[in-house]
């Protein structure tokens, strides 16, 4: 007997099939927010699994319910997937009850990345808004290796000092060769870093506009201020990529709930060409 | 007589609906159909053609549902009632899996055996269009949807070709009826107390010669009548494109969709959005009774112990607040923007997703609105004074 191929999760033939995972580490990120790495149970759909930086997973709790999240660990490591995730709602408070080894449920990836694979030879600038930062971390970690990018700039902005998110990482990032720039709101006085929007900081990091690739992950109203001062400094409206969030329920363009204007973003997104959203981002209330 | 096959014309006469009927349930078919209850024509379990609505006729207009007994009415001159193919193949309410706790962790059990395969008698061209568009969405976007799937394979239609229209029915409008098709098993085409029927599938002909072998009357038709039989939804169409407003009886109903999608792209901003919304209860009625929309919401269903959870699939509406509430703030907070959303995906976006329209001119949404809304009359004020052609209105003076 023929032993079948184990299926990714993502490609399981019925898109409601979920995963059973155990959680393999908890790391206190800022307020109100962790990372849960979490470790498939099933050898072979561990093996199996694979996701591409800016996809993200349904993570599970039977009872209570299901949020889609943002995988935000390094694609080249699947042994345990890693979620940042702020408790704000029924899914992710209890997902804050919870412990290592305790389980969740997990379909997916699900959604379109982040054109990583296209960016070698240019520049690339991460901008980040908040929690934002965790759809683009699986990117920075990829990009980080030799040859995937010309050179690799993050712009994180938060409304406080401790909102900065993967703060303990940032001098790895540095060493690996990112250029990277953060900036708050509001500070104490004694805060040494600048104050403002993250949009602030983009003039000076865009150096040869035509050769910059920009990954865009925030509130939709800093995404759209950062699209449009990005293509006011002559980069491609084509080359900008933003990430949009919206609740879903399937992630697989079923329910409908996601529809942004002709997009389901849970499939045509969540990241989006800025070309190709521009003028649906200036309607109010779509 | 010569054996039924795909392609060819049989007559049934009345007594055949009912050796059609059993020759379903004999191959073990849940046979469902057209039926007078609380007062509208609603599809139901289908045991006896007697109780099929001969002699029913529903008057329909913006927010407008009457059934009128009329002894000169065929077996199928109603239209289409609240109910459409959507009921059954995605039910209001499916569990799309169940999860059971033991020890420290959670199991899923396998999806339960499928349901006993449906037969739907009286089918029109609205729903059979409607039912191509929900197959796009749920079997042709990439996921397949199982549930559905499982119901659509066994799927058997009985079809009927219109041959009266109510005031609100637009499919002319947009090409999907009033013939039926394609898409079905049988088709029926009511003259004269009997029924020519055209069969559309090797299944069809297999229940119709099963149904012949159980003392059902059927004979070919000629040439002649079948030429007959194909000009009632003709005539139909015909008369759907004359039709002209009275003074007396509610007006009748059409769209110019020439255009549609770049129109409805092109006025987001349309005033007519926010006029619409001063009336618009936000019921969400149009969207249950429209046969395409297909938006869900999944809520957890727990037993008191909570060891056995069932993920329920309910349908869900853009007109709630709820479909775009995101933690912080809902996206379409007001009435306009919620009726922008439904109109413009049913009528441009759903060309983008599905390659189709959303619409195929059913009607519903008009009829089963409770304060007479009509998607027909709000489209044609938007191209009225489409911000494409129409200049701005002055800026009023301070």
């Amino acid at each position: 007997m023929t032993s079948l191929a184990p299926v990714p999760p993502g490609l399981a033939s019925d898109p409601w099939q979920s995963h059973a995972a155990r959680i393999a580490a908890i790391v206190d990120e800022t307020p109100g927010v962790r990372t849960y790495d979490i470790e498939l149970e099933n050898a072979a759909h561990r093996a199996a699994y694979r996701f591409k930086p800016g996809q993200f997973n349904m993570l599970y709790l039977p009872g209570i319910g299901e949020a889609a999240i943002s995988v935000s660990s390094d694609p080249a490591v699947s042994a345990t997937i890693s979620h940042t995730v702020r408790a704000v709602g029924n899914v992710t408070d209890a997902l804050a009850r919870l412990g290592v080894g305790d389980q969740v449920l997990c379909r997916g990836p699900f959604g379109t990345p982040w054109p990583v694979e296209r960016v070698a030879g240019r520049d690339v600038v991460v901008v980040a808004g908040g929690l934002g930062l965790a759809s683009q971390r699986a990117a920075i970690l990829h990009l980080t290796r030799p040859g995937r990018s010309r050179r690799l700039t993050v712009l994180h902005g938060a409304k406080r000092p401790d909102g900065l998110l993967y703060a303990r990482e940032y001098e790895a990032w540095r060493n690996a060769g990112v250029d990277l720039r953060t900036i708050v709101d509001e500070a104490e006085p004694a805060w040494p870093g600048p104050r403002g929007l993250v949009t602030s900081l983009l003039r000076d990091a865009i150096r040869d506009p035509a050769a910059t690739t920009l990954l865009c992950c925030g509130p939709d109203p800093m995404m759209l201020g950062v699209a449009e001062a990005a293509i006011a400094a002559d980069v491609l409206p084509a080359e900008v990529f933003l990430s949009l969030e919206r609740t879903m329920a399937c992630a697989v363009a079923h329910c409908g709930l996601c529809q942004f204007g002709p997009h389901f973003v849970c499939r045509d997104g969540p990241v989006l060409r800025f070309d190709r959203i521009a003028p649906l981002m200036r309607i109010p209330q779509l | 007589m010569t054996a039924p096959q795909t392609g060819s014309w049989h007559w049934l006469d009345a007594a055949g609906l009912q050796h059609l009927i059993d020759a379903l349930r004999r191959r073990r078919h849940r046979v469902v159909g057209p039926q007078v209850a609380d007062g509208a024509i609603v599809l139901r379990d289908l045991a006896r053609a007697s109780d099929l609505p001969a002699g029913w006729l529903d008057e329909q207009d913006g927010g407008s549902y009457r059934l009128r007994h009329d002894p000169g009415a065929g077996t199928f001159d109603h239209v289409v009632g609240p109910h459409s193919l959507k009921n059954f193949l995605f039910p209001a309410r499916e569990t799309l899996a169940t999860f059971t706790r033991d020890g420290g962790g959670w199991t899923q059990a396998p999806r339960p055996e499928a349901d006993a395969p449906l037969a739907v008698l009286g089918v029109r061209g609205c729903d059979l269009a409607a039912l191509a568009v929900q197959d796009r969405v749920f079997l042709g976007s990439g996921a397949v949807d199982e549930g559905y799937r499982a119901r659509r394979e066994t799927l058997f239609l009985v079809a009927v070709n219109c041959r009266r229209a109510a005031a609100t029915c637009f499919c002319h409008s947009m090409a999907c009826g009033p013939a039926a098709g394609p898409g079905y098993d049988l088709a029926l085409t009511e003259i004269a107390g009997r029924f020519a029927c055209e069969i559309g599938s090797a299944r069809g002909a297999a229940v119709l010669a099963d149904a012949g072998d159980a003392g059902a009357l059927i004979t070919a038709c000629t040439i002649g009548e079948i030429d007959a039989a194909r000009a009632v939804p003709r005539d139909l169409a015909a008369e759907m494109h004359a039709r002209q407003a009275t003074s007396t009886g509610p007006a009748p109903r059409s769209l110019d969709t020439h255009d549609i999608r770049d129109l409805l792209m092109a006025n987001p901003e349309h005033p007519r959005w926010d006029d619409v919304a001063s009336r618009c209860l936000s019921c969400t009625n149009c969207t249950l009774v429209c046969p395409t929309c297909f938006c869900a919401s999944v809520q957890e269903v727990a037993d008191l112990s909570g060891d056995h959870v069932n993920r329920e699939r309910h349908w869900s509406s853009c007109f709630s607040l709820d479909h775009s509430r995101m933690h912080g703030h809902t996206v379409r907070s007001t009435t306009a923007s919620r009726y922008r959303q439904w109109a413009t995906h049913k009528f441009a976006w759903w060309f983008d997703q599905f390659g189709t329209s959303g619409c195929t001119g059913c009607g519903r949404c008009i009829t089963w609105c409770p304060v007479g809304i009509d998607v027909t009359a709000a489209l044609a004020a938007i191209r009225a004074t489409d911000a494409r052609t129409t200049p701005a209105a002055p800026e009023p003076l301070p």
